[in-house]
Protein backbone atom coordinates (compact mmCIF):
# COMPACT_ATOMS: atom_id res chain seq x y z
CA UNK A 1 0.00 0.00 0.00
CA UNK A 2 1.03 3.59 -0.79
CA UNK A 3 1.56 5.76 2.39
CA UNK A 4 1.16 8.95 1.63
CA UNK A 5 3.90 10.87 3.43
CA UNK A 6 2.87 13.81 5.92
CA UNK A 7 3.36 17.64 6.01
CA UNK A 8 6.84 18.94 5.67
CA UNK A 9 9.59 19.16 3.77
CA UNK A 10 9.92 16.39 0.99
CA UNK A 11 12.83 15.68 -1.11
CA UNK A 12 11.03 14.87 -4.52
CA UNK A 13 11.88 11.78 -6.37
CA UNK A 14 12.65 12.84 -10.05
CA UNK A 15 12.94 9.37 -11.03
CA UNK A 16 14.97 8.50 -14.26
CA UNK A 17 18.45 9.64 -15.52
CA UNK A 18 18.71 13.34 -14.91
CA UNK A 19 20.92 15.64 -17.55
CA UNK A 20 19.22 18.63 -15.83
CA UNK A 21 16.82 19.32 -12.90
CA UNK A 22 16.73 23.26 -13.72
CA UNK A 23 13.01 22.72 -14.91
CA UNK A 24 12.14 20.15 -11.71
CA UNK A 25 13.81 22.36 -9.59
CA UNK A 26 11.62 25.43 -10.77
CA UNK A 27 8.89 23.51 -10.54
CA UNK A 28 7.24 24.32 -13.28
CA UNK A 29 3.73 23.18 -14.33
CA UNK A 30 5.72 21.22 -17.23
CA UNK A 31 8.63 19.52 -17.76
CA UNK A 32 9.39 18.22 -21.11
CA UNK A 33 12.45 16.45 -20.32
CA UNK A 34 10.76 14.55 -17.58
CA UNK A 35 8.44 12.91 -19.81
CA UNK A 36 10.86 11.68 -22.82
CA UNK A 37 13.50 10.82 -19.95
CA UNK A 38 10.71 8.67 -18.37
CA UNK A 39 8.49 7.57 -21.20
CA UNK A 40 10.62 4.07 -20.79
CA UNK A 41 10.92 3.44 -17.49
CA UNK A 42 8.08 4.89 -15.77
CA UNK A 43 4.86 5.92 -17.82
CA UNK A 44 4.66 3.07 -20.65
CA UNK A 45 4.31 0.49 -18.18
CA UNK A 46 2.26 2.18 -16.25
CA UNK A 47 -0.11 2.78 -19.30
CA UNK A 48 0.36 -0.81 -20.30
CA UNK A 49 -0.49 -2.42 -17.28
CA UNK A 50 -3.95 0.63 -17.19
CA UNK A 51 -4.67 -0.88 -20.36
CA UNK A 52 -4.56 -4.78 -19.07
CA UNK A 53 -6.08 -3.64 -16.06
CA UNK A 54 -9.38 -2.12 -17.89
CA UNK A 55 -9.79 -4.79 -20.72
CA UNK A 56 -9.78 -7.16 -18.51
CA UNK A 57 -12.50 -5.87 -15.91
CA UNK A 58 -14.49 -4.78 -19.12
CA UNK A 59 -14.50 -8.58 -20.12
CA UNK A 60 -15.13 -10.36 -17.29
CA UNK A 61 -17.68 -7.55 -16.47
CA UNK A 62 -19.33 -7.88 -19.76
CA UNK A 63 -19.30 -11.96 -19.23
CA UNK A 64 -20.99 -11.91 -16.06
CA UNK A 65 -23.47 -9.50 -17.30
CA UNK A 66 -24.18 -10.81 -20.30
CA UNK A 67 -25.62 -13.92 -18.54
CA UNK A 68 -27.29 -12.04 -16.21
CA UNK A 69 -29.28 -9.93 -19.39
CA UNK A 70 -30.17 -13.00 -21.22
CA UNK A 71 -31.45 -14.75 -17.87
CA UNK A 72 -33.58 -11.74 -16.90
CA UNK A 73 -34.30 -11.58 -20.21
CA UNK A 74 -36.37 -14.70 -20.32
CA UNK A 75 -37.30 -14.79 -16.57
CA UNK A 76 -38.77 -10.91 -15.94
CA UNK A 77 -39.17 -12.09 -12.06
CA UNK A 78 -34.54 -11.98 -11.72
CA UNK A 79 -34.59 -8.74 -12.94
CA UNK A 80 -35.21 -6.39 -10.23
CA UNK A 81 -32.87 -8.44 -7.64
CA UNK A 82 -30.26 -8.04 -10.16
CA UNK A 83 -30.89 -4.28 -10.64
CA UNK A 84 -30.65 -3.41 -6.81
CA UNK A 85 -27.70 -5.39 -5.89
CA UNK A 86 -25.81 -4.05 -9.02
CA UNK A 87 -27.05 -0.94 -7.85
CA UNK A 88 -25.73 -0.84 -4.73
CA UNK A 89 -22.31 -1.99 -5.92
CA UNK A 90 -22.44 0.90 -8.34
CA UNK A 91 -23.24 3.08 -5.55
CA UNK A 92 -20.42 2.34 -2.84
CA UNK A 93 -17.67 5.04 -3.45
CA UNK A 94 -14.95 3.68 -5.53
CA UNK A 95 -12.24 4.06 -2.60
CA UNK A 96 -14.84 2.71 0.01
CA UNK A 97 -15.11 -0.60 -1.83
CA UNK A 98 -11.39 -1.53 -2.33
CA UNK A 99 -11.12 -0.88 1.21
CA UNK A 100 -13.87 -3.06 1.87
CA UNK A 101 -12.48 -6.06 -0.25
CA UNK A 102 -8.96 -5.56 1.21
CA UNK A 103 -9.73 -7.90 4.51
CA UNK A 104 -11.26 -10.48 2.34
CA UNK A 105 -8.39 -13.40 2.45
CA UNK A 106 -8.65 -14.38 -1.38
CA UNK A 107 -7.74 -10.94 -2.36
CA UNK A 108 -5.73 -8.61 -0.53
CA UNK A 109 -3.74 -6.04 -1.19
CA UNK A 110 -3.44 -6.97 -4.84
CA UNK A 111 -4.82 -7.09 -8.61
CA UNK A 112 -7.67 -8.98 -7.55
CA UNK A 113 -8.93 -6.74 -5.63
CA UNK A 114 -8.81 -4.13 -7.66
CA UNK A 115 -10.94 -6.42 -10.80
CA UNK A 116 -13.44 -7.16 -8.51
CA UNK A 117 -13.92 -3.54 -7.63
CA UNK A 118 -13.64 -2.28 -11.13
CA UNK A 119 -16.06 -5.35 -12.58
CA UNK A 120 -18.45 -4.55 -9.76
CA UNK A 121 -18.69 -0.99 -11.38
CA UNK A 122 -19.30 -2.50 -15.17
CA UNK A 123 -22.40 -4.90 -13.54
CA UNK A 124 -25.08 -1.65 -13.44
CA UNK A 125 -24.51 -0.53 -16.79
CA UNK A 126 -23.90 -3.11 -19.12
CA UNK A 127 -26.68 -4.94 -18.00
CA UNK A 128 -29.37 -2.24 -17.83
CA UNK A 129 -27.82 -1.81 -21.60
CA UNK A 130 -28.01 -5.58 -22.58
CA UNK A 131 -31.85 -5.90 -21.39
CA UNK A 132 -32.82 -2.73 -22.76
CA UNK A 133 -31.63 -2.89 -25.80
CA UNK A 134 -32.99 -6.53 -26.42
CA UNK A 135 -36.59 -5.10 -24.63
CA UNK A 136 -36.80 -2.72 -27.20
CA UNK A 137 -36.67 -5.41 -30.56
CA UNK A 138 -40.23 -4.21 -31.63
CA UNK A 139 -42.80 -7.43 -31.38
CA UNK A 140 -43.08 -7.57 -35.03
CA UNK A 141 -39.46 -8.47 -35.60
CA UNK A 142 -39.49 -11.08 -33.28
CA UNK A 143 -42.12 -12.84 -34.99
CA UNK A 144 -41.40 -12.50 -38.22
CA UNK A 145 -38.30 -14.56 -37.10
CA UNK A 146 -40.61 -17.09 -35.79
CA UNK A 147 -42.77 -17.14 -39.28
CA UNK A 148 -39.48 -17.82 -40.76
CA UNK A 149 -38.90 -20.79 -38.54
CA UNK A 150 -36.68 -19.54 -36.15
CA UNK A 151 -36.29 -21.77 -33.07
CA UNK A 152 -35.90 -19.13 -29.76
CA UNK A 153 -32.42 -19.42 -29.27
CA UNK A 154 -31.97 -18.76 -33.21
CA UNK A 155 -33.77 -15.59 -33.32
CA UNK A 156 -32.42 -14.82 -30.37
CA UNK A 157 -28.75 -14.79 -31.49
CA UNK A 158 -29.50 -13.90 -35.13
CA UNK A 159 -32.22 -11.65 -34.52
CA UNK A 160 -32.48 -10.09 -31.16
CA UNK A 161 -28.76 -9.52 -30.38
CA UNK A 162 -27.92 -7.68 -33.70
CA UNK A 163 -30.44 -5.68 -33.06
CA UNK A 164 -29.62 -4.71 -29.65
CA UNK A 165 -25.90 -4.04 -30.64
CA UNK A 166 -26.27 -0.38 -30.33
CA UNK A 167 -27.46 -0.22 -27.05
CA UNK A 168 -24.98 -2.73 -25.83
CA UNK A 169 -22.26 -1.09 -27.50
CA UNK A 170 -23.66 2.02 -25.90
CA UNK A 171 -23.04 0.38 -22.48
CA UNK A 172 -19.54 -1.00 -23.60
CA UNK A 173 -18.40 2.33 -24.09
CA UNK A 174 -19.73 4.02 -20.52
CA UNK A 175 -18.18 1.48 -19.04
CA UNK A 176 -14.79 1.10 -20.50
CA UNK A 177 -14.85 4.82 -20.04
CA UNK A 178 -15.73 4.59 -16.36
CA UNK A 179 -13.81 1.68 -15.90
CA UNK A 180 -10.29 3.51 -16.89
CA UNK A 181 -11.16 6.44 -15.05
CA UNK A 182 -11.50 4.28 -11.52
CA UNK A 183 -8.55 2.09 -12.64
CA UNK A 184 -6.20 5.45 -11.38
CA UNK A 185 -7.80 4.87 -7.95
CA UNK A 186 -6.77 1.16 -7.67
CA UNK A 187 -3.29 1.93 -7.77
CA UNK A 188 -4.15 2.72 -3.99
CA UNK A 189 -4.22 -1.13 -3.46
CA UNK A 190 -2.10 -2.57 -6.21
CA UNK A 191 0.62 -0.93 -7.90
CA UNK A 192 -0.44 -1.18 -11.47
CA UNK A 193 -1.63 1.36 -13.96
CA UNK A 194 -1.63 5.34 -14.33
CA UNK A 195 -2.31 5.65 -11.05
CA UNK A 196 0.72 5.06 -9.64
CA UNK A 197 2.87 7.68 -10.97
CA UNK A 198 -0.29 9.83 -9.68
CA UNK A 199 0.04 8.22 -5.80
CA UNK A 200 3.91 9.12 -6.27
CA UNK A 201 3.57 12.69 -7.71
CA UNK A 202 1.14 13.08 -4.90
CA UNK A 203 3.58 11.59 -2.28
CA UNK A 204 6.67 13.93 -3.67
CA UNK A 205 3.89 16.72 -2.88
CA UNK A 206 6.06 19.46 -5.12
CA UNK A 207 6.33 18.29 -8.82
CA UNK A 208 3.50 18.31 -11.18
CA UNK A 209 4.89 16.90 -14.72
CA UNK A 210 4.01 13.45 -13.34
CA UNK A 211 0.66 14.29 -12.38
CA UNK A 212 -0.58 15.92 -15.76
CA UNK A 213 0.95 13.01 -18.14
CA UNK A 214 -0.28 10.57 -16.22
CA UNK A 215 -3.49 12.10 -16.01
CA UNK A 216 -3.27 13.45 -19.50
CA UNK A 217 -2.96 9.32 -20.14
CA UNK A 218 -6.07 8.40 -19.25
CA UNK A 219 -8.00 10.91 -20.62
CA UNK A 220 -6.28 10.08 -23.78
CA UNK A 221 -6.64 6.17 -23.31
CA UNK A 222 -10.03 6.84 -22.18
CA UNK A 223 -11.29 8.95 -25.24
CA UNK A 224 -8.89 6.36 -27.90
CA UNK A 225 -10.77 3.29 -26.15
CA UNK A 226 -14.47 4.99 -26.79
CA UNK A 227 -13.01 6.12 -30.41
CA UNK A 228 -12.50 2.36 -31.14
CA UNK A 229 -15.88 0.74 -29.76
CA UNK A 230 -17.61 3.94 -31.84
CA UNK A 231 -15.81 2.45 -35.09
CA UNK A 232 -16.67 -1.61 -33.61
CA UNK A 233 -20.37 -0.33 -33.76
CA UNK A 234 -19.90 1.20 -37.56
CA UNK A 235 -18.57 -2.24 -38.66
CA UNK A 236 -20.62 -4.62 -36.77
CA UNK A 237 -23.75 -2.90 -37.63
CA UNK A 238 -23.92 -1.46 -40.99
CA UNK A 239 -27.67 -1.27 -41.63
CA UNK A 240 -27.98 1.51 -38.99
CA UNK A 241 -26.00 3.21 -41.85
CA UNK A 242 -28.14 2.38 -44.63
CA UNK A 243 -30.84 3.25 -42.50
CA UNK A 244 -29.72 6.98 -41.72
CA UNK A 245 -29.27 7.43 -45.85
CA UNK B 1 -14.39 -11.75 9.50
CA UNK B 2 -12.58 -10.48 12.76
CA UNK B 3 -11.43 -7.54 10.82
CA UNK B 4 -15.07 -6.68 10.15
CA UNK B 5 -15.76 -7.12 13.85
CA UNK B 6 -12.94 -4.94 14.43
CA UNK B 7 -14.56 -2.63 11.75
CA UNK B 8 -17.82 -2.16 13.55
CA UNK B 9 -15.90 -2.04 16.89
CA UNK B 10 -14.06 1.00 15.76
CA UNK B 11 -17.50 2.38 14.75
CA UNK B 12 -18.91 1.96 17.86
CA UNK B 13 -16.46 3.91 19.71
CA UNK B 14 -16.37 6.60 17.72
CA UNK B 15 -19.24 7.14 16.34
CA UNK B 16 -20.61 8.84 19.03
CA UNK B 17 -20.63 12.50 19.16
CA UNK B 18 -17.86 14.04 21.08
CA UNK B 19 -17.93 14.74 24.68
CA UNK B 20 -14.31 16.53 23.58
CA UNK B 21 -15.75 19.32 20.84
CA UNK B 22 -11.84 19.26 19.27
CA UNK B 23 -11.73 15.33 18.60
CA UNK B 24 -13.54 14.87 15.59
CA UNK B 25 -15.94 11.97 15.62
CA UNK B 26 -17.07 9.46 13.20
CA UNK B 27 -20.48 11.18 12.80
CA UNK B 28 -18.78 14.49 12.67
CA UNK B 29 -16.45 13.54 9.50
CA UNK B 30 -19.51 11.77 7.49
CA UNK B 31 -21.55 15.22 8.24
CA UNK B 32 -18.38 17.62 6.98
CA UNK B 33 -18.14 15.02 3.84
CA UNK B 34 -22.17 15.62 3.70
CA UNK B 35 -21.74 19.44 3.44
CA UNK B 36 -18.76 19.18 1.21
CA UNK B 37 -20.67 16.77 -0.84
CA UNK B 38 -23.76 19.02 -0.43
CA UNK B 39 -21.94 22.15 -2.05
CA UNK B 40 -20.84 20.26 -5.05
CA UNK B 41 -24.15 18.55 -5.63
CA UNK B 42 -26.18 21.95 -5.38
CA UNK B 43 -23.29 24.36 -7.59
CA UNK B 44 -23.71 21.21 -10.65
CA UNK B 45 -26.98 21.49 -10.63
CA UNK B 46 -27.05 25.03 -10.28
CA UNK B 47 -24.82 24.92 -13.68
CA UNK B 48 -26.19 21.45 -15.28
CA UNK B 49 -29.96 22.27 -14.70
CA UNK B 50 -30.54 25.53 -16.82
CA UNK B 51 -28.34 24.81 -19.23
CA UNK B 52 -28.91 21.28 -20.12
CA UNK B 53 -32.70 22.27 -19.93
CA UNK B 54 -32.80 25.49 -22.40
CA UNK B 55 -30.41 23.86 -24.93
CA UNK B 56 -32.48 20.91 -24.71
CA UNK B 57 -35.82 22.87 -25.09
CA UNK B 58 -34.20 24.95 -27.90
CA UNK B 59 -33.31 21.27 -29.44
CA UNK B 60 -29.32 23.33 -30.46
CA UNK B 61 -25.87 21.89 -30.17
CA UNK B 62 -27.05 18.37 -29.10
CA UNK B 63 -24.00 17.29 -30.03
CA UNK B 64 -21.57 18.95 -27.45
CA UNK B 65 -24.55 18.85 -24.96
CA UNK B 66 -24.72 14.82 -25.11
CA UNK B 67 -20.80 14.34 -25.07
CA UNK B 68 -19.71 16.28 -22.60
CA UNK B 69 -20.30 13.98 -20.15
CA UNK B 70 -18.31 11.60 -21.83
CA UNK B 71 -15.45 13.58 -21.08
CA UNK B 72 -16.49 14.19 -17.17
CA UNK B 73 -16.75 10.57 -17.29
CA UNK B 74 -13.37 10.49 -18.96
CA UNK B 75 -11.08 12.42 -16.22
CA UNK B 76 -9.94 10.20 -13.70
CA UNK B 77 -11.08 12.01 -10.32
CA UNK B 78 -8.19 11.47 -8.84
CA UNK B 79 -6.34 13.16 -11.29
CA UNK B 80 -8.21 16.16 -11.56
CA UNK B 81 -8.41 16.63 -7.74
CA UNK B 82 -4.34 16.05 -7.54
CA UNK B 83 -3.93 19.18 -10.65
CA UNK B 84 -6.03 20.91 -8.80
CA UNK B 85 -3.75 20.45 -5.87
CA UNK B 86 -0.49 20.72 -7.89
CA UNK B 87 -1.61 24.30 -9.40
CA UNK B 88 -3.58 25.73 -6.71
CA UNK B 89 -3.24 24.26 -3.37
CA UNK B 90 -5.97 22.08 -2.22
CA UNK B 91 -8.44 23.76 -0.10
CA UNK B 92 -11.93 23.87 0.00
CA UNK B 93 -12.31 25.38 -3.39
CA UNK B 94 -10.38 23.48 -5.42
CA UNK B 95 -12.25 20.35 -4.24
CA UNK B 96 -15.26 22.32 -4.89
CA UNK B 97 -13.91 23.28 -8.17
CA UNK B 98 -12.94 19.13 -8.98
CA UNK B 99 -16.20 18.00 -7.61
CA UNK B 100 -18.46 20.41 -10.10
CA UNK B 101 -15.96 19.70 -13.26
CA UNK B 102 -16.57 16.12 -12.77
CA UNK B 103 -20.88 15.74 -11.79
CA UNK B 104 -21.83 19.18 -13.69
CA UNK B 105 -21.56 17.50 -17.37
CA UNK B 106 -23.55 14.34 -15.99
CA UNK B 107 -26.54 16.22 -15.18
CA UNK B 108 -26.61 18.87 -18.14
CA UNK B 109 -26.85 15.76 -20.34
CA UNK B 110 -29.32 14.00 -18.59
CA UNK B 111 -31.37 17.27 -18.63
CA UNK B 112 -30.47 18.00 -22.22
CA UNK B 113 -31.43 14.03 -23.39
CA UNK B 114 -34.15 14.08 -21.06
CA UNK B 115 -35.98 17.87 -22.05
CA UNK B 116 -34.86 17.23 -25.95
CA UNK B 117 -36.62 13.62 -25.87
CA UNK B 118 -40.18 15.40 -24.79
CA UNK B 119 -42.54 13.58 -27.45
CA UNK B 120 -42.96 16.83 -29.87
CA UNK B 121 -46.61 16.42 -30.62
CA UNK B 122 -47.13 17.10 -26.74
CA UNK B 123 -44.97 20.34 -27.35
CA UNK B 124 -47.17 21.09 -29.96
CA UNK B 125 -50.25 20.55 -28.06
CA UNK B 126 -48.92 22.99 -25.16
CA UNK B 127 -48.29 25.76 -28.00
CA UNK B 128 -51.92 25.44 -29.48
CA UNK B 129 -53.25 25.96 -26.26
CA UNK B 130 -51.04 29.16 -25.85
CA UNK B 131 -48.26 28.13 -23.52
CA UNK B 132 -45.17 30.28 -24.53
CA UNK B 133 -41.53 29.09 -24.14
CA UNK B 134 -40.85 29.38 -20.43
CA UNK B 135 -44.00 27.78 -19.91
CA UNK B 136 -44.22 25.08 -21.95
CA UNK B 137 -40.42 24.14 -20.49
CA UNK B 138 -41.72 24.87 -16.62
CA UNK B 139 -45.30 23.30 -17.22
CA UNK B 140 -45.13 20.52 -19.43
CA UNK B 141 -41.15 19.86 -20.61
CA UNK B 142 -39.88 19.43 -17.24
CA UNK B 143 -42.49 17.19 -15.48
CA UNK B 144 -42.32 14.85 -18.25
CA UNK B 145 -38.78 14.55 -17.92
CA UNK B 146 -38.35 13.88 -14.41
CA UNK B 147 -36.97 10.39 -14.71
CA UNK B 148 -34.04 11.12 -16.73
CA UNK B 149 -33.29 14.18 -15.11
CA UNK B 150 -33.59 12.50 -11.57
CA UNK B 151 -31.35 9.59 -13.22
CA UNK B 152 -28.46 12.81 -13.89
CA UNK B 153 -28.83 13.86 -10.55
CA UNK B 154 -28.85 10.73 -8.55
CA UNK B 155 -25.52 9.59 -11.01
CA UNK B 156 -24.01 12.86 -10.13
CA UNK B 157 -24.73 13.03 -6.36
CA UNK B 158 -22.92 9.52 -6.44
CA UNK B 159 -19.92 10.68 -8.13
CA UNK B 160 -19.72 13.49 -5.82
CA UNK B 161 -19.70 11.58 -2.80
CA UNK B 162 -17.35 9.13 -4.21
CA UNK B 163 -15.06 11.85 -5.54
CA UNK B 164 -15.01 13.58 -2.63
CA UNK B 165 -13.89 10.80 -0.38
CA UNK B 166 -10.88 10.72 -3.14
CA UNK B 167 -9.96 14.34 -2.07
CA UNK B 168 -8.37 13.38 0.96
CA UNK B 169 -5.90 11.03 -0.77
CA UNK B 170 -5.23 14.41 -2.93
CA UNK B 171 -4.19 16.11 -0.06
CA UNK B 172 -7.30 17.52 0.76
CA UNK B 173 -8.18 17.33 5.44
CA UNK B 174 -11.62 16.76 5.18
CA UNK B 175 -14.06 13.86 5.30
CA UNK B 176 -14.18 10.37 6.02
CA UNK B 177 -11.42 10.33 3.56
CA UNK B 178 -9.14 11.55 5.88
CA UNK B 179 -9.30 8.39 7.76
CA UNK B 180 -9.21 5.60 4.80
CA UNK B 181 -6.18 7.48 3.62
CA UNK B 182 -4.11 7.16 6.78
CA UNK B 183 -3.89 3.66 7.82
CA UNK B 184 -0.94 4.14 9.97
CA UNK B 185 -2.87 5.77 12.35
CA UNK B 186 -6.15 3.95 12.53
CA UNK B 187 -5.25 0.61 10.94
CA UNK B 188 -7.19 -1.89 8.72
CA UNK B 189 -10.21 -1.97 10.94
CA UNK B 190 -10.48 2.59 10.94
CA UNK B 191 -9.89 2.18 7.76
CA UNK B 192 -12.68 -0.56 6.83
CA UNK B 193 -14.56 1.30 9.57
CA UNK B 194 -15.08 4.62 7.92
CA UNK B 195 -15.49 3.14 4.41
CA UNK B 196 -18.62 1.50 5.65
CA UNK B 197 -19.46 4.71 6.90
CA UNK B 198 -19.07 6.30 3.68
CA UNK B 199 -20.70 3.44 1.71
CA UNK B 200 -23.70 3.66 3.97
CA UNK B 201 -23.46 7.72 3.14
CA UNK B 202 -23.20 6.97 0.10
CA UNK B 203 -26.62 4.92 -0.16
CA UNK B 204 -28.31 7.21 2.26
CA UNK B 205 -27.88 10.28 -0.35
CA UNK B 206 -28.86 8.09 -3.29
CA UNK B 207 -32.42 7.03 -1.25
CA UNK B 208 -33.20 10.32 -0.27
CA UNK B 209 -32.61 11.11 -3.81
CA UNK B 210 -35.01 8.09 -5.00
CA UNK B 211 -37.53 9.58 -2.68
CA UNK B 212 -37.81 12.76 -4.00
CA UNK B 213 -37.91 11.62 -7.46
CA UNK B 214 -41.09 9.73 -6.53
CA UNK B 215 -42.38 12.86 -4.49
CA UNK B 216 -41.66 14.78 -7.79
CA UNK B 217 -42.81 12.18 -10.98
CA UNK B 218 -46.32 13.09 -12.29
CA UNK B 219 -49.10 11.11 -11.41
CA UNK B 220 -50.06 10.77 -15.25
CA UNK B 221 -46.35 9.61 -15.77
CA UNK B 222 -46.24 7.00 -12.94
CA UNK B 223 -49.72 5.75 -14.29
CA UNK B 224 -48.61 5.73 -17.56
CA UNK B 225 -45.21 3.62 -16.91
CA UNK B 226 -47.51 0.83 -14.80
CA UNK B 227 -49.74 0.79 -17.99
CA UNK B 228 -46.87 -0.14 -20.26
CA UNK B 229 -45.63 -3.08 -17.63
CA UNK B 230 -42.79 -1.33 -16.85
CA UNK B 231 -41.44 -2.14 -13.03
CA UNK B 232 -40.82 1.01 -11.14
CA UNK B 233 -36.85 -0.09 -10.95
CA UNK B 234 -35.81 3.55 -12.19
CA UNK B 235 -36.88 4.53 -8.59
CA UNK B 236 -34.98 2.36 -6.96
CA UNK B 237 -31.51 2.15 -8.13
CA UNK B 238 -29.15 4.88 -9.64
CA UNK B 239 -29.63 4.74 -12.99
CA UNK B 240 -26.13 5.16 -15.16
CA UNK B 241 -26.98 7.72 -16.57
CA UNK B 242 -28.27 8.61 -20.07
CA UNK B 243 -27.35 6.45 -22.92
CA UNK B 244 -26.38 8.19 -25.53
CA UNK B 245 -26.70 5.19 -28.52
CA UNK B 246 -25.70 6.38 -31.62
Amino acid sequence: MIVLASAGPVIPVFGGAPSSYACERANRLFCPDWVSQNWSNVLWPALRQHVVLSVVAVVIGFVIAFALALLAYRRRAVERPIILISGILYTIPSLALFEILVPIKALGLSVRTAEVALVSYTLLILFRNIVTGLRNVPDDVREAARGMGMTARQSLWRVELPLALPSIIAGVRIATVTVIALGTVASYICDQGLGVPIFQAIQDGVFKTELIVAGGLAVALALFADGLLVLLQRALTPWSRARAR
Amino acid sequence: MTTLLDALRFIGHNGALPSDPAAPTLVHLTLQMLWISGIGIAISLAVGLPIGAWLGHLHRFSFAAINISNIGRALPSLAVLAIGDAILGLGLTVTEVALVILAAPIVLTNAYVGIAGVDPEVVDAARGMGMTGWRILWRVEVPLAIPLLFAGIRTAAVYVVATATIASLAGYNGGLGYIISDEQSYHLSGVLGAAICVAALALLVEGVLALAQRQLTPRGVRLEHQARGEEDVDALVPAAAAISAP
